[in-house]
């Protein structure tokens, strides 16, 4: 694009050898070594927690490492800022898009180069240069808020083209992409591959990971622990690699599932302010004792699903029975009264008071409910030895009930949220991606707990983005696109690859 | 955490913040030429028994607007609106007392009510608009001050009576005024009945806030707006609750002035109790016990400093600066002591964790 | 691609400079204003005197204004304004005393500056809340300028100025011009009442009578902000920090450096509103001189939608009525119709817009206005001082939708947060 981007004068356009970092209580990298060669797409992959964010914000100049070197292009660098690392010719695609939605994408892409060719005519000649040889169709006059997830993305790309970067990070690039646009992506890596960008991808979606990928590195615990080539990697390798040898896997049990119906939702349509339709005509029933999981790409309508059955956000049109009674009108109180517990995809903005003590967070989502409160008044002490019962059962490491939440990891934190709703005898437990961001450990427990639940009669809504969580644990999965429940099935049989295709809007002929 | 580092932690802002002030409030006086030895001489010396009943009374008025703007701050709202909405009410308020309309005590309870319900009109109007239209209650409230004083001005000079150059609102009756509590002799003045009001204000604002469910709810609100619609509270219910349970409070500001000493609205009203009534209440970390430091601190300065005009120099206005670096100094060491505290919490638990289990400790959630 | 580049080109003008909205709504409002003056023989409402004291009343609350715009555009409340402008206010006295005029406009920028200093270490350096930063900079100022004035002023009194415990007054003014043979010419047409011509020339007979060269420095000034914010990179990033400050960073931006920059302006400027105050709108210190005019540039900010042409329109409505008390009731009370005749004619332009509900709502207001002019002989001069909050008041109710602050406005940013 820019004759001031160096040539490649080496094989391998990115060394890191022996990167550490730490933070206070955490290591967050130890003895990191990866060798990324030019011209490449190179897979880094891992659990989340397993370091890559923090390997990424070393390699773009955010942190600094406290060991180890990086070479880039055969020379040893030390970044300070990401300016260091811009003019390395290092490029960062940021999984939460770093825009501003008020100014337009030439602003977004001159920002901060405007050295280059000026903040006019100039700039908007080169972006139209650039948007055409790739194919992102860009108009640079268009405010960043009217774009697409899609086109938000190519615009991150083409900052970093227009800076001159030949190695380009991108960071869970697919994690916001519906499949179409996932593939309109691998398009433009691999033109990007071909005039001789190199490319850091990461991600934990495997089977993406062995499409586009010439080499793979495994991070887990915040080291390297493993090198393969796609050809002749299977996703199961990858997967034992990244989890370790325990590999956890949650094993359904006998049935439990009654004929009685506890969730019935019925016509269930949500529009948004816009008029886009969110949600579409749901149908949906689960009975006492039985876990329903919904798979989908994340963005196709779980999180709005999730939050009209909890009262967060009001159906424009359809039904939902709560064990016979119909609750749509109701509040989101009300609901959670009668017997809603409810686990959020998003613990920190939806599930936790971060500067609260535990057992305030008790509380929370159970304000009128014994044994925290009596009548309108708090009742202290009761909150106090409930927590204490949580702490206990559902095994929270914490110093105290006393301890504000904000001090726990993900995985305790997730488990005392998992412990307090199962607290007031719920008939229904909705869990949002429960297992999200926490650690093998956590993880295996939560699973023991939701089949608890299951078990103990409850009717259980399981979203997640986690194939075989979800055929692990449900009795029955259906699969949601485009706001829209348009396949069902029997976890006993199907396969990921079969939830794959129908999640895709994919037919039964795809080769597996 | 250990029971003496947390009363540390929890001392320490507000202690580096009285000295930043004391420094800077000794360099504004040295560089007019005055001695800062002599200047704090005579803000510390022990105040006259006059001074004393006057700290008591302004305090207690000071207090009552902190907690007005503290039961909004609790929930993250910015009600900067207090001064309007104290102005109001207590503009209504003198207007029905005046009238004697109900006899003696009656009247003056009915008053209190009229009060409380007028400031919680004016400031119901910044809650609504912030939940039916998305106005900020910052700016809304900015105006509504400006438009309350004026309206406040208006009705007094067309429907006040004359007096002197300015005007009135019409004088309460004997009875319906309260004579106070002479702790010294009848010279010193006396300690308005209605300071009563501010002890039980900040009695019940603890009580609502910590032990009831309301309190929860709204205390919920303030931490996390997300987490607390996901537990089921209304929050634009809140909004409006919160903002007139405030305007409420505001309306009572002025009241014990009015019953004790002053007998009508007109230009004795006090104007300015709003703003210091934030600044009290950000000293005071939106607690009742601190705030009631504050309110002490804040009008202590204020009536010591009158005697600067008589034996200085040096302007009393001085204490207004002193004042305001407070206020800055205080919210800079608390954000300082909160970043330092959640790193130490944070390491505390960790390690912790590690002594309980040493195979390695699992990563701390961002 | 071209096409589409043609479009968006006439829009990006429209966000910046005036277009032919702003063309046709001058004309309307001058058309009205004329035919009402003509009905009413309410001559004074736009007669050159009246509209040199508007713009006199405007330039202090414009000041603050565009000051805001440059705080809140780099992400940072400023409602620190107002004691920004008091301390200016002293600045401008104490500076004019001792060395002149325009020093004095330098003085009350300086000292507008160092409240946009406290401003910028309490909230960029310290993370503290915007708000409360801002309270405790309008406590600070306006206890600094007493404290000041009785220090420094009490005892001067001399040919260049006679101080007193809250004041300074008798200054040096800085410079005014007025334009030969223009000036008289225009002047001479607008005493003629000639429906629309006069009108026009009243508008040329301000801007070239008695007009003050600091009035000419804060249009220039306005006009630089406009140019530097939207047509430099200096701008781009300047206002990249306030929508997204995270993003910004992550090219390079230093974030604080240019919140510092725009919050260190922000306090000039809104001195700068100060020292017009005490040189130009009158003629010296006074103690509570400001009286909220720093709240009314807030306000203005608001109302002109974070953008420095809306700014431009609100500050002069809330100059002209801030001006107004200067006027005969008779004048103040014409102005009902003007406002009705508006009101109506935007109920018109929303009933083609198709927006029934709105136009029925905005109608029925014209009315009532109507019906004030019609039943009454004159308006309480109290309540044209609550117009500019009251305006702001109905704007933010009626049209909060179509107004956008900066996305990260008054969001607290910590350096590294990036990524």
């Amino acid at each position: 694009m820019t004759a001031t981007a160096p040539a490649p004068t080496t094989d391998e356009a990115v060394l890191v050898r022996g990167i550490t970092k730490r933070f206070p209580g955490v290591i967050a990298n130890q003895d990191v070594n990866i060798t990324i060669r030019s011209g490449t797409v190179h897979a880094l992959i891992g659990e989340n927690g397993a370091g890559k964010s923090t390997l990424m914000k070393i390699l773009y100049g955010v942190q600094k490492p406290d060991e180890g070197t990086l070479t880039v292009n055969g020379k040893q660098v030390s970044f300070s800022s990401p300016m260091d690392a811009i003019a390395a010719g290092i490029g960062m695609v940021f999984q939460h898009f770093m825009l501003a939605d008020n100014l337009t994408v030439l602003e977004n892409v001159v920002l901060g180069a405007e050295k280059l060719h000026g903040i006019g005519d100039a700039a908007r000649k080169e972006i139209q240069t650039i948007s055409e040889a790739y194919g992102f169709e860009l108009d640079p006059d268009e405010l960043v808020e009217d774009l697409g997830v899609g086109e938000r993305q190519r615009v991150e790309i083409l900052k970093v083209l227009y800076r001159g970067a030949k190695i380009i990070i991108l960071d869970e690039p697919t994690a916001v992409l519906v499949p179409q646009e996932v593939e309109a992506l691998f398009g433009n890596l691999r033109e990007l591959k071909r005039s001789g960008h190199t490319i850091l991808f990461i991600s934990h979606k495997l089977d993406e990971v062995l499409d586009i990928a010439d080499d793979i590195t495994v991070m887990r615990r915040g080291r390297t622990v493993g090198e393969a080539r796609p050809e002749g990697t299977t996703k199961h390798q990858l997967a034992e690699m990244m989890v370790g040898t325990e590999l956890p896997s949650p094993q359904t049990e006998e049935s439990t599932v009654t004929e009685q119906v506890l969730l019935e939702v019925r016509g269930l349509s949500l529009v948004n302010e816009r008029g886009r339709a969110l949600l579409s005509d749901i149908d949906l029933r689960i009975h006492r004792g039985e876990v329903l999981g919904i798979a989908g790409v994340e963005g196709n309508g779980q999180a709005e699903l999730v939050e009209t059955i909890i009262g967060m956000r009001r159906a424009t049109s359809g039904t939902i029975e709560l064990d016979g009674s119909e609750i749509s009108a109701w509040d989101t109180r009300r609901r959670r009264e009668a017997g809603v517990g409810y686990i959020p995809e998003d613990r920190h903005r939806h599930g936790l008071l971060l500067d609260a003590p535990l057992w305030e967070n008790r509380m929370l989502g159970h304000q009128t409910l014994e044994p925290s409160v009596k009548g309108m008044w708090i009742n202290k002490s009761g909150a106090h030895q409930d927590t204490e019962r949580i702490v206990q059962e559902y095994d929270v490491r914490t110093p105290g009930v006393d301890t504000f939440a904000r001090a726990l990891s993900g995985g305790n934190q997730q488990k005392f949220i998992v412990g307090r709703e199962m607290s007031s005898a719920p008939l229904l437990l909705i869990a949002s991606h429960p297992t999200r961001g926490v650690d093998v450990g956590a993880q295996a427990a939560i699973w023991e707990h939701i089949k608890d639940a299951r078990r103990k009669g409850l009717a259980v809504l399981l979203i997640s983005a986690d194939l075989d969580e979800l055929i692990g644990l449900s009795d029955r999965i259906e699969v949601i696109l485009r706001g829209r429940l348009v396949a069902e099935f029997d976890p006993q049989r199907v396969t990921p690859q079969d939830l794959g295709t129908a999640m895709t809007g994919g037919g039964k002929e795809e080769a597996s | 955490m250990s029971i003496v580092s947390r009363v540390f932690a929890a001392l320490l802002a507000p202690l580096v913040a009285v000295v930043a002030a004391l420094v800077i409030t000794s360099l504004v006086v040295m560089l007019v030429g005055g001695s800062p030895v002599e200047f704090w001489g005579i803000i510390f010396s022990r105040p006259a028994d006059r001074v004393f009943v006057n700290i008591v009374n302004q305090s207690s008025m000071i207090f009552l607007s902190a907690l007005a703007a503290a039961i909004g701050f609790r929930m993250n709202l910015f009600n900067i609106g207090v001064e309007g909405q104290y102005t109001v009410a207590s503009y209504a308020a003198a207007v029905f007392a005046g009238a004697a309309l109900l006899p003696g005590k009656l009247n003056i309870l009915v008053s209190l009510l009229i009060a409380m319900a007028v400031g919680a009109l004016w400031a119901g109007i910044a809650g609504v608009l912030k939940v039916t239209r998305g106005v900020s209650e910052v700016i809304s409230t900015i105006m509504l001050n400006a438009i309350g004083t004026t309206l406040a001005g208006y009705l007094l000079l067309n429907y006040g009576q004359q007096y002197g150059s300015g005007r009135r609102t019409t004088p309460l009756e004997r009875s319906s005024e309260f004579t106070g509590w002479f702790p010294f002799t009848n010279a010193d003045g006396a300690v308005w009945t209605l300071v009563i009001l501010a002890v039980l204000a900040g009695v019940g604002f603890n009580v609502l806030l910590n032990r009831t469910r309301f309190g929860f709810d709204l205390r919920a609100t303030g931490m996390s707006e997300t987490a607390a619609v996901a537990s089921g509270v209304d929050v634009k219910k809140m909004v409006v609750i919160a903002m007139m349970l405030s305007g409420a409070v505001a309306g009572l500001i002025w009241m014990p002035a009015l019953f004790n000493g002053a007998h009508y609205y007109g230009p004795t009203f006090q104007a300015g109790l709003g703003f210091t009534g934030i600044a009290v209440a950000l000293l005071g970390r939106n607690r009742p016990l601190g705030i009631m430091f504050g309110a002490l601190l804040f009008a202590f300065l204020n009536e010591q400093s009158n005697r600067l005009t008589l034996e200085t120099d040096i302007s009393p206005n001085v204490v207004q600066i002193t004042q305001g670096v407070i206020v800055l100094a205080v919210v800079i060491a608390y954000e300082v002591v909160r970043r330092w505290r959640a790193t130490a919490e944070q390491k505390a638990v960790t390690r912790k964790l590690e002594e309980a289990r040493p195979t390695g400790g699992e990563a701390v959630s961002a | 691609m071209s096409t589409v580049q043609m479009q968006r080109e006439g829009t990006q003008a429209g966000r910046v400079g005036p277009s032919y909205t702003w063309v046709w709504l001058t004309l309307g409002v001058l058309l009205a204003i004329s035919t009402v003056r003509t009905l009413t023989g309410a001559h004074e409402i736009d007669s050159s005197g009246s509209l040199q004291a508007a713009i006199i009343a405007t330039c202090p609350i414009l000041m603050a204004a565009i000051g805001g715009l440059w705080s809140e555009r780099s992400g940072v409340v400023n409602i620190g304004l107002e004691g920004q402008m008091i301390l200016g206010t002293w600045g401008a006295g104490y500076f004019t005393y001792y060395y002149g005029p325009w020093q004095g406009i330098l003085g009350a920028a300086l000292l507008g500056a160092v409240g946009g200093l406290i401003h910028a270490i309490a909230t960029v350096t310290f993370g503290v809340d915007h708000i409360v930063s801002g309270v405790a900079i309008n406590i600070i100022g306006l206890g600094a300028a007493k404290f000041l004035a009785e220090a420094y002023f009490a005892d001067l009194s001399s040919d260049r100025g006679t101080g007193g415990v809250k004041q300074l007054v008798g200054l040096e003014r800085p410079p005014s011009f007025t334009v030969p043979g223009v000036s008289e010419w225009t002047t001479d047409i607008a005493s003629r009442h000639w429906f629309v011509v006069s009108d026009l020339a009243a508008v040329v007979a301000a801007l070239t009578t008695r007009m003050s060269w600091v009035t000419l420095l804060v249009f220039a000034l306005v006009a630089l902000t406009a140019w530097l914010l939207w047509r430099t990179s200096f701008g781009l990033r300047l206002r990249s920090c306030g929508e997204n400050p995270q993003a910004a960073e992550s090219l390079g931006v230093n974030v604080y450096r240019y919140k510092y920059i725009a919050v260190l302006v922000s306090g000039a400027f809104a001195g700068i509103g100060g020292g017009y105050l005490a040189l130009v709108a009158s003629s010296g210190f006074v103690t509570g001189q400001t009286n909220g005019r720093g709240f009314i540039g807030l306000a203005a900010m608001i109302f002109g939608n974070w953008r420095p042409g809306g700014i431009l329109a609100g500050a002069s409505m809330f100059g002209y009525t801030d001006s107004l008390p200067l006027r005969s009731t008779a004048t103040i009370h014409a102005l009902l119709l003007v406002i009705a005749i508006g009101l109506f004619a935007f109920a018109v332009f929303k009933l083609l817009r198709g927006d029934r509900g709105t136009a029925v709502v905005v109608a029925v207001f014209g009315g009532l206005f109507l019906l004030w002019f019609l039943v009454t002989k004159e308006v309480p001069r109290d309540f044209t001082s609550m117009t500019p909050y009251i305006a702001t008041l109905l704007v933010l109710a009626f049209a909060s939708q179509r107004l956008r602050m900066p996305a990260a406005d008054g969001q607290i940013y910590r350096k590294g947060s990036a990524g």
